[in-house]
């Protein structure tokens, strides 16, 4: 059976790359001796895919992996027992089991949410939230937002306007204009001592994937604000999947009730 | 969540920053303020090498059993990190606490290879420790060092309060309650050491004081206190079946050289090699218990999650109950997708249905180690393994639809003309033409011969400690000697030839039979700026010569002598059960080309079974030769 489990990650784990936590999983997913599908052959690994892999020194409220199993429990126990065997720092918050026409979340993925914030012990003009706020409000005024891609073979001018989905100068802002409520900022795994300075949707997946430094980076150039990406902390609040009414997050997409 | 000892930025700004932050699964987690004796273990190589060690495991387990220690970890920081700590002023710290190794009542560092000597002064400077031991201050951590260099601990004799010759689990708890004792007693640090030096196997170098001959050589080994012995006795284990062992051991986030379970089957060796250094100071073998065995490798793989398991042990085709446990392992977590591999198995029917089990036979190959390229060579160096095993193990591979083989050797090997070095092409021809007796249409592709060389040095406590070894040139040439003769066979588009590099051969084999007096070009290389010797990209031989040239140190006179069968060795004053006579018997018979039988064949009184354990112990009425394939060897029950 598919299933699909959200998981945070946090502190000392922003360092994990993506290719280790991939190994974690499946070690957890062994020491929690939860019967996992294998693919054949002579080394079988197991049937396990990440939805978005997160870049290093992000934090997460919101990553997402599907899973096939052997087994079943509800969901809840299920979660209980992976998080028995993992560390403080990457936590099951969601376990889900998933429509056997389910497509791969990788796939699904459309859009993302972040919260950019003031690491601790650092400054930024952006934590004047007025000030931040009307720069917001006019940066996404503009008909283009046009920015120097870079790749290994060259470097090109792109319109990324049309992948900001929506941006605000706080997360209540942000929670109105996008329809959405997170938990409180107390709830999120999120550095306690950092301070929310922007909010964005993003698109995101194979199609147009478009990376929140990126965008800060962008904004800061706007605002006239000289950026130092070492101040910000960039944390992902949630991962969508498109459908004919809208973006839906990814634990509720292709679900199954029990 | 946990506070880390390294900025966001310095994280981000080296090469994998999870090398730095510590949590891995299974980490012993303990409040610093609630212990009495705090000890962090060090291993003085980059992370991943470090975390693939077994004794740290094993002694980090056992050390934390107790509530009143906590042990730690440190490894060297890697370049990038080195240069940010020494900018910063950051003090090197540990990976638990996050708290500067400064700070702890012990350091202890392992010694696994010599070319690791300047790591161990980059851990002591980055941490902030005075480097020379007599110099360290009432508040310094107690700096001990273990593991096989530890059985030549001169040329670093200076950076240590003190050595533990043996193995880790069995003095060290006594050592942690008397300095419990020496704590609460608030005398000064000599007085530990004083204490220290008086338990069996801990050396305190400087108690001791070598005197030397004009030539060079050592002419007396002084003890300068009462306290300390004449001879310092490695400590043994004797029942590896009921010591310590990890049940849950670390399990690193990053991928690391030894990322599965490690089950130490036997410790020791009963072959006796006469080139092999672990050969002769692990003896004698002691295997553990079957029941011990499955029940860890169970607790283990459920413990870490970890998807392989391997067998360790110097040579395990004389573990008794082999067959059971492999079968047993196949039997038990195949199913579940774990792999199994078995290192350092000699190659017979056994190992050939084991390996089509456990491996894609397509994509492994098969490995020998030889180790010289003629019989004649081969009984030099009493290496039991003939020409008709090889072929016949690789023919009977090849049967199974192997066609991947790989050779080890050694160039340098005391004694050895070019007639032998010219064996090693041919031995790998031979193999080769094996392979094309098989009809065509049984074949699997063509062979596939990689015959790899590597540069002998002579190791202390080994009849050959007192061989000379070959030069650089005398390396290369023979290494081009041999590249010719590959060229030459009939099958040379089969055969691979790789060689190991000739410089820090050498730095290894100055260590490997150093005294004292190198303790001086150690600090003043580690000064100019090196360290990482034994990674190429980082080591710096110009930089060595200079420290050898400045300190009147020659290398010839550590390499090229061929010393005095009554010579006095620095590493003498250490007695570890093999004695000096039967290491001399034994490079009289390397010379007279005479073979000596294993220990389970008959016992050559090395010396080992004062000890009273292990093979000296096995089976002391009955030995009834059994003939298992291949492989003889003698009952014991």
């Amino acid at each position: 059976m598919k299933a699909r489990i959200k998981f945070t990650k946090a502190g000392s784990m922003r360092f994990i790359g993506h290719l280790d936590v991939m190994r974690y999983f499946q070690k957890a997913m062994r020491r929690a001796e939860i019967n996992v599908s294998y693919s054949q052959g002579f080394s079988p690994h197991q049937l396990m895919s990440f939805t978005s892999p997160l870049g290093i020194g992000l934090s997460s409220d919101a990553e997402y992996l599907d899973i096939t199993l052997e087994e079943t429990d509800t969901p809840n126990v299920m979660a209980d027992r992976i998080n028995a065997v993992m560390n403080d720092e990457i936590r099951i918050k969601g376990f889900t089991y998933l429509k056997d026409s389910a497509k791969p979340s990788m796939a699904a993925l459309a859009a993302c949410d972040y919260i950019i914030a003031v690491k601790p012990g650092k400054s930024s003009p952006l934590l004047e939230e007025a000030f931040t706020k009307e720069k917001t409000y006019n940066f996404m005024l503009q008909d283009k937002i046009e920015v120097l891609k870079k790749t290994k073979k060259s470097e090109k001018l792109i319109d990324i306007k049309q992948g900001i989905y929506n941006m605000a100068g706080s997360l209540e802002d942000f929670e109105e204009m996008a329809a959405v409520k997170f938990a409180g900022n107390g709830e999120l795994c999120l550095d306690k001592e950092c301070k929310a300075v922007l909010c964005c949707r993003l698109a995101s997946g194979s199609v147009v994937n478009i990376k929140p430094g990126l965008v800060l980076e962008e904004f800061c150039r706007f605002a006239g604000v000289s950026y130092d990406e070492t101040v910000y902390q960039v944390h992902r609040l949630e991962m969508y999947a498109e459908t004919g009414g809208g973006f839906v997050p990814m634990m509720e997409y292709d679900a199954v009730q029990l | 969540m946990r506070k880390l000892a390294l900025s966001d930025e310095i994280l981000l700004s080296v090469e994998k920053p999870a090398r730095y932050i510590g949590g891995e699964i299974n980490m012993a987690v303990k409040n610093p303020a609630d212990v009495d004796i705090r000890f962090c273990m060090c291993f003085p190589d980059v992370y991943e090498i470090g975390m693939s060690h077994l004794g740290i495991q094993i002694i980090y387990d056992m050390l934390n059993l107790r509530d009143d220690i906590y042990c730690e970890r440190v490894y060297s920081p890697w370049t990038d990190l080195d240069a940010v700590l020494r900018r910063e002023n950051i003090p090197l710290f540990a990976l638990e606490s996050q708290q500067p190794v400064k700070d702890f009542d012990f350091l202890g560092i392992t010694l696994q290879y010599e070319m690791c000597y300047t790591n161990i002064l980059q851990v002591l400077d980055l941490s902030g420790i005075t480097l020379d031991a007599a110099d360290r201050k009432e508040d310094e951590p107690f700096v001990i060092g273990g593991g096989p260099c530890a059985y030549n601990p001169e040329p670093v004799a200076d950076f240590f309060d003190m050595f533990y010759i043996g193995e880790g689990e069995t003095v060290y708890y006594e050592l942690m309650d008397r300095y419990k004792e020496w704590k609460a007693s608030g005398k000064d640090r000599k007085e530990f050491l004083k204490i220290a030096a008086k338990l069996p196997g801990i050396y305190v170098p400087q108690f001791y004081q070598p005197v030397y001959n004009e030539d060079g050589t050592l002419a007396e080994f002084k003890a300068l206190v009462p306290e300390a012995p004449a001879k310092v006795v490695k400590q043994v284990e004797c029942c590896l079946s009921e010591t310590y062992y990890p049940e849950k051991p670390l399990v690193p986030y990053i991928k690391v050289t030894q990322d599965r379970v490690v089950l130490e089957i036997q410790r020791g060796c009963i072959r006796g090699c006469r080139f092999c250094q672990a050969g002769m100071l692990y003896r004698p073998i002691r295997p553990r218990s079957l029941s011990f065995l499955k029940r860890r490798a169970k607790e283990m793989l459920k413990s870490t999650g970890h998807e392989e398991i391997t067998l360790s042990s110097l040579s395990s085709s004389d573990y008794k109950d082999l067959k059971e446990l492999v079968y047993w392992l196949i039997d038990e977590f195949k199913g579940q997708g774990i792999n199994i591999s078995l290192p350092s198995l000699r190659i017979d029917e056994f190992a050939l249905d084991v390996m089509s089990k456990v491996q894609d036979v397509r994509k492994s190959s098969l490995t020998f180690a030889p180790e010289a390229g003629t019989q004649r060579l081969r009984n030099v160096i009493n290496k039991g393994l003939t020409e008709e095993d090889i072929l016949n193990g690789a023919m009977k591979a090849f049967q199974g639809g192997w066609n991947r083989v790989k050779l080890y050797f050694m160039l340098g090997l005391p004694g050895e003309t070019y007639n032998d070095i010219e064996g090693i092409a041919v031995l790998s021809d031979q193999i080769a033409r094996q392979y094309y007796t098989i009809p065509k249409d049984e074949r699997n592709g063509r062979v596939n011969i990689v015959t790899s060389t590597s540069i002998f040095v002579p190791k202390p406590f080994t009849p050959f400690q007192w061989s000379p070894m070959d030069t650089k040139e005398q390396a290369r040439q023979k290494r081009d000697f041999l590249l010719s003769k590959v060229r030459e066979q009939l099958n040379a588009k089969s055969i691979k030839y790789n060689c190991h590099d000739a410089d820090v051969s050498e730095l290894e084999g100055v260590f490997a039979r150093g005294d004292r007096k190198l303790c001086n070009v150690i600090r003043q290389a580690y000064k100019s700026g090196c360290i990482y010797d034994a990674w190429t990209e980082y080591f710096q031989p110009d930089k060595w010569e200079q420290a050898f040239k400045d300190n009147n140190a020659s290398m010839e006179f550590y390499l090229r002598r061929e010393r005095a069968e009554d010579e006095l060795f620095p590493w003498d004053f250490i007695d570890i059960g093999v004695t000096k006579k039967f290491l001399l018997d034994e490079y009289h018979n390397s010379k007279a080309e005479t073979v000596t039988p294993n220990c389970r064949r008959q016992c050559s009184g090395c010396g080992a079974a004062k000890f009273q354990c292990g093979v000296c112990v096995e089976n002391k009425n009955v030995t009834v030769p059994l003939d298992l394939g291949n492989q003889t060897v003698c009952a014991t029950q």
